[in-house]
């Protein structure tokens, strides 16, 4: 967890590619699960914000 | 004869061109031979899709193109995300997706090991089970409507004859729980020999002398398929998913032709409803917003994908 916290503070590809497709796993989750209507209405923002921030992190350097 | 015209050619250019076009450098002939399939890929691709997103935008509609276009912001996105209907139909779209996928894996994956044994007519069980991809979707289709009759389809009595169960006591396509499961069925019918080419290829790309390593440290048929097999297919079996999760998400032609989105709307896909929306409605904005939505959602799932796919290869 720690080195996980350290990429993401030293901007390494690794960390914040794996919190970008958290993200982008949350929101398609959040799309297409049956069972609250709030985290449907919610979970195009959170794939965009994921998406758009992995496209963004995977020029960070290793 | 053809030096003749070649001659003829090389003297007709002026010879300013001439010293021009041989003057030229490697990357500038290498730009001059992609330049139009990169603008062939940007008119038919990017520019649909930087006008889509701008559609998203407005209230525009296809059948009133008189009409002022307006600007509504975020209100297409909005109405989107909080209509019941296309909640349902994501929620339909999921159910699909997981359970071809999940079969058809399982049952490639199968049918490949077993065709990669040597036996007699291994080649044309290979052409037997690969026929069904073959078939255009609106055919496979239209057939299995007539398999899944309550009266004389063959799939109805096959189940009756098993589970003793009346053949005309229950419909596949007209049943709301079995409807979801009816589509599933074909589609896992029509793909699965497509997920099995790949993992036989996969499969035959290992070398015998790995097994014959393993043979001689004595590893288990059972330890040589978990350690050896599954880790040298996973690759290709991660291609093949990535390969069937695009394609599924966006299915319309199986799936129009079998059920049409009924009964009721419970087999109404993502694809299916956008369709309605853009072609049926004619409400343009909105679809557009709708299709944007699919895609950074496509477009996120993949490209976590291949990341994964990639680190399974760099093991």
């Amino acid at each position: 967890m720690s080195h996980f916290v350290n990429g993401l503070l030293r901007m390494r590809r690794g960390a914040w590619e794996m919190l970008a497709s958290i993200l982008i796993a949350l929101g398609v989750f959040m799309l297409m699960q049956p069972f609250w209507m709030p985290a449907f209405t919610y979970s195009f923002t959170i794939t965009l914000i994921g998406t758009v921030m992995f496209i963004i992190v995977s020029h960070f350097p290793e | 004869m053809a030096n003749n015209a070649i001659d003829r050619i090389a003297r007709s250019t002026p010879s300013g061109f001439a010293k021009r076009v041989r003057g030229l450098s490697d990357r500038t002939i290498a730009w001059i031979f992609v330049g139009p399939s990169i603008l062939l890929l940007l008119a038919i691709n990017i520019f649909p899709l930087i006008w889509t997103i701008r559609l998203s935008f407005t209230n525009f509609r296809v059948n009133r193109m008189n009409a002022p276009i307006k600007f509504i912001g975020l209100r297409n996105y909005e109405r989107i995300l909080s209509d019941p209907d296309i909640w349902q139909t994501m929620q339909a779209t999921a159910h699909f997706l997981l359970w071809t996928i999940f079969f058809q894996v399982l049952i490639g994956f199968t049918l490949a090991y077993l065709i990669n044994k040597k036996f007699k007519g291994n080649d044309l069980w290979t052409t037997i089970i690969v026929l069904p991809m073959m078939l255009s979707p609106a055919v496979v289709g239209n057939f299995w409507t007539f398999l899944y009759q309550p009266q004389i389809g063959l799939f109805n009595y096959v189940v009756g004859f098993f589970s003793g169960a009346d053949p005309s006591s229950f419909s596949m396509i007209g049943s709301v729980h079995l409807a979801p499961w009816a589509i599933v069925i074909v589609d896992t019918w029509m793909w699965t020999p497509f997920v099995m080419l790949i993992c036989l290829a996969g499969l035959r790309s290992i070398p015998d002398s790995i097994y014959e390593a393993a043979e001689i440290d004595r590893a288990s048929k059972w330890r040589q398929f978990w350690t050896l097999t599954v880790p040298m297919v996973l690759p290709f079996l991660m291609l093949a998913v990535l390969f069937r999760g695009i394609e599924n998400f966006k299915m319309f032609d199986l799936v129009v032709q079998l059920t049409g989105g009924g009964p009721g709307s419970i087999t109404t896909l993502t694809s299916i409803d956008l369709k309605r929306e853009a072609f049926e409605k004619w409400r343009t904005g909105y679809a557009s917003a709708y299709a944007v939505i699919l895609f950074v959602t496509v477009f996120g799932l993949a490209s976590i994908y291949v990341k994964a796919l990639n680190k399974v290869k760099e093991r």
